[in-house]
C-alpha cells in the first residue's frame, strides 16, 4: 500500500449506542484506533423547554425541571424554586427547607449510583449497574412515598414543598442510611479497586485546572482536578450552611479521580441525609412546609373545606398562577453533576419572559473533542461516561 | 494552591452586597466608556456594555486579580421584539477567587453580528451556537457557526417570541415511502393559550360560546 492511500476514518458513535448515555451522536475521526477529532451532534432529545415555559405559568412550568437531569429529578426543581423565591421574596418554612435538602442528597445519591455504576459497565464491568439499580429503586420508592412519582415529582414548589413527609417514612430513609453505606463499600471493592477499572480509566480524560476553569466546567468535573469548589459550601443555600459535610477533591484530574469523587460524595450525601432526618425531627423542625400566606402555595386541602379565602387562594393559584415581579435573577444549585443554573427574567406577569436553563453536562459535552483527541477509541465511552452525561439536561 | 491559583477555605463566603458594591465600583471604573449602564438587584450585579466592546469586557473581567472571572457559565439571549435592538445576549462568569458572580449583557438586532468571545472562553463555543440557532443572534470571528440543537435544516429560530409556539413543520415516519416526512403542522384541535392577566375586562379573543352574541 502506498502512503497516499492512507487517509483518516470516520465512523458515527451512535445516536443508538448504548455507551452514548442516551441519543448522542458522535461523529469521530480516527487515525487507525485514535481519535482525531470529535464532533459531537446534539439536539435529538430537545424539547423546546424553554419555550413551553415562556408559555406557562410559573407553576406549571415546574414539572419541565424534573425532565431535565431524569436521574435526579428534583435539584432541578429546586433551580427554578430558588430563583422565584428570590424574585418574588417568598421566605420558606424551615421544615420544607430540610425536606428539600434531604430529597436534594437522595437525588445526588440516585445520580451518582447510576453513574458510577454505568460507567463501569461502559469499561466492561456488568454486575454494578446491577447492584446500583436495587438501591436506586429504593430511592425511588422514597421519592414516590412523597411525591406521588418514582420520577416526574413536581415536588418542590415556590414556598415550600408540596406535602409533608409522613413520620414513617422519615424513619425508613433513616434505615436506609446505615445499610446504604455498606452497598457503598461492596461497590467501592468490587469497582474501585478492580485492576481492570483501573487500567481503563486511571490517567484517561486528564483535566488541568485551568481547563475546568475556561471551558465552563463545574461539579465533579472542577473538583476532579483539585479544585475545592462546592456551591453547597461557597454560596450555601437551604440548610447546607448548618450541616456537616465534606467536600471530596480528586489530585490527577483523570476519570478514575473522579469515579472515586463520585463514591465519596455518596457517603457525605448520607451524612447530610443523617442530619437532616435529625432535624426534622426535632421541635423546630417543625411546623409548616410551604408558605402559609397563600399568595405562592396552595392551602392545604382541609382549610378549602370550611374557607372561602383559601378556596379563592387556590382557585386563582392554580388557573391564573401568581404574579412574580419584574427583574431578572440567576438561581444556581451544585446538581450531582455540576452548577446547574436557572437565568430568569420576569415581566411581572403570571408566565416567565425568559427562562434560560444552564445544565452543567452542556458545558461538560462540549469538552468531548479536545478531552478524546489522542485516546483511543475504546476510551471515548470512558470518557463519556465521566462526563455525566444526560441528554435531557443537555439537549432541553 | 495548583497551577498559581488561589482558592480561599471556604468557611467565609465573601458573597455579600458590600462586596458586589465594591465590585461594581472597580468594574465601572475601569471599563470606563466601554460600560453603557449597571445594576445591583437581588445582590446580582448587572452590567451593560457596547455589544462591540464585549471582548474587552470580558477579557479584562477574566484577566484582572481584582475581578478574576475566569471560570464561564453561560451565554444565552433574550428577546424584546418590540426594541429596536430587539436581542439582549446575556454572559453570566463566575469568580471562584472572590466568590462572586457577574452578568454582562449586550444589546443587538438581527442582522449586527456580536463579537464571538471564544479566544476568551473556548466554552463559548457551544453556548454561541445555540444562541445562534434558537435567536438567530450572529457571532462574528465565530469558527464554526452551525445550528445545535435543531433539527438537521431547520428553519427559523424558535426561541424569538415571534416564532409560534407549535413551529411550522410536523415530522411522521411515512410507512409507504419508508422515510420521515415533514408536513405542515396540522393541529386537531385550536391551540389554546388562556388569557388570565385580566379577568375583569375581559379578554382579547373569543370565549367559546359568545361567538354566537354577534350572530
Amino acid at each position: 500500500m502506498t502512503e497516499h492511500n492512507i487517509r483518516n476514518f470516520a465512523i458515527n458513535f451512535g445516536p443508538q449506542h448504548p455507551a452514548a448515555h442516551g441519543v448522542l451522536r458522535l461523529v469521530l475521526e480516527l487515525d487507525g484506533e485514535v481519535v482525531e477529532r470529535v464532533d459531537p451532534h446534539i439536539g435529538l432529545l430537545h424539547r423546546g423547554t424553554e419555550k413551553l415555559i415562556e408559555y406557562k405559568t410559573y407553576l406549571q412550568a415546574t414539572p419541565y425541571f424534573d425532565r431535565l437531569d431524569y436521574v435526579s429529578p428534583m435539584n432541578q426543581e429546586h433551580a427554578f424554586c430558588l430563583a422565584i423565591e428570590k424574585l418574588a421574596g417568598i421566605e420558606v418554612p424551615r421544615r420544607a427547607k430540610l425536606i428539600r435538602t434531604l430529597y436534594c442528597e437522595i437525588g445526588r445519591l440516585l445520580s451518582h449510583l447510576l453513574n458510577v455504576t454505568t460507567q463501569a459497565m461502559d469499561v466492561g464491568a456488568l454486575t454494578p449497574p446491577l447492584w446500583g439499580f436495587e438501591e436506586r429503586e429504593k430511592l425511588m420508592i422514597f421519592y414516590e412515598r412523597a411525591s406521588g412519582a418514582r420520577l416526574h415529582a413536581n415536588y418542590f414548589r415556590p414556598g415550600g414543598v408540596h406535602q409533608d413527609l409522613p413520620p414513617k417514612l422519615i424513619d425508613d430513609i433513616e434505615a436506609f442510611c446505615d445499610p446504604f453505606l455498606q452497598v457503598v463499600d461492596d461497590l467501592d471493592a468490587l469497582v474501585m479497586g478492580n485492576r481492570i477499572f483501573k487500567q481503563r480509566n486511571v490517567d484517561i480524560g486528564i483535566v488541568s485546572v485551568d481547563e475546568a476553569m475556561e471551558w465552563g466546567f463545574s461539579g465533579v468535573m472542577v473538583r476532579g482536578s483539585g479544585i475545592p469548589w462546592d456551591l453547597r459550601k461557597a454560596q450555601p443555600y437551604e440548610c447546607y450552611e448548618e450541616m456537616e459535610f465534606d467536600i471530596p477533591v480528586g489530585k490527577n484530574g483523570d476519570t478514575y479521580d473522579r469515579q472515586v469523587i463520585r463514591m465519596e460524595e455518596m457517603r457525605e450525601s448520607v451524612r447530610i441525609m443523617k442530619q437532616c432526618i435529625t432535624k426534622l425531627r426535632e421541635p423546630a423542625g417543625q411546623g409548616p412546609i410551604a408558605a402559609l400566606d397563600g399568595k405562592f402555595a396552595p392551602p392545604p386541602r382541609r382549610a378549602m373545606k370550611r374557607s372561602m379565602e383559601a378556596l379563592i387562594h387556590h382557585f386563582k393559584l392554580y388557573t391564573e398562577g401568581f404574579h412574580v415581579p419584574e427583574g431578572e435573577v440567576y438561581a444556581a444549585v451544585e446538581a450531582p453533576k455540576g452548577e446547574f443554573g436557572v437565568y430568569l427574567v420576569s415581566d411581572g406577569t403570571n408566565k416567565p419572559y425568559r427562562c434560560k436553563i444552564r445544565a452543567p453536562g452542556f458545558a461538560h459535552l462540549q469538552a468531548m473533542d479536545w478531552m478524546c483527541r489522542g485516546h483511543l477509541l475504546a476510551d471515548v465511552s470512558c470518557v463519556l461516561g465521566t462526563l455525566d452525561i444526560v441528554f435531557g439536561e443537555v439537549d432541553r | 494552591m495548583t497551577n498559581g491559583i488561589s482558592i480561599l477555605p471556604h468557611t467565609q463566603p465573601v458573597y455579600g452586597d458590600d462586596a458586589v458594591a465594591a465590585l461594581a465600583e472597580r468594574v465601572v471604573g475601569a471599563l470606563g466608556p466601554a460600560v453603557v449602564s449597571h445594576a445591583i438587584a437581588f445582590g446580582e450585579l448587572t452590567l451593560v456594555v457596547q455589544a462591540s466592546d464585549i471582548v474587552y469586557a470580558l477579557t479584562y473581567l477574566r484577566d484582572d486579580p481584582s475581578c478574576a472571572f475566569r471560570n464561564f457559565i453561560d451565554i444565552c439571549g433574550v428577546d424584546y421584539p418590540q426594541r429596536e435592538k430587539r436581542f439582549d445576549v446575556v454572559y453570566h462568569l463566575l469568580s471562584l477567587r472572590h466568590n462572586l458572580r457577574i452578568r454582562v449583557k449586550a444589546q443587538t438586532d438581527e442582522v449586527t453580528p456580536v463579537p464571538s468571545v471564544i479566544e476568551v472562553f473556548p466554552a463559548a463555543n457551544w453556548y454561541e451556537r445555540e444562541t445562534y440557532d434558537l435567536y438567530g443572534i450572529l457571532f462574528s470571528g465565530h469558527p464554526d457557526l452551525r445550528r445545535l440543537l435543531t433539527d438537521y435544516g431547520f428553519e427559523g429560530h424558535p426561541l424569538r417570541k415571534d416564532f409560534p409556539l407549535t413551529g411550522f413543520v410536523e415530522v411522521r415516519y411515512d410507512q409507504d415511502e419508508a422515510r420521515v416526512v415533514y408536513e405542515p403542522v396540522q393541529l386537531t384541535q385550536e391551540f389554546r393559550n388562556f388569557d388570565f392577566l385580566s379577568p375583569w375586562e375581559g379578554t382579547d379573543y373569543v370565549l367559546p360560546g359568545d361567538e354566537k352574541k354577534s350572530a
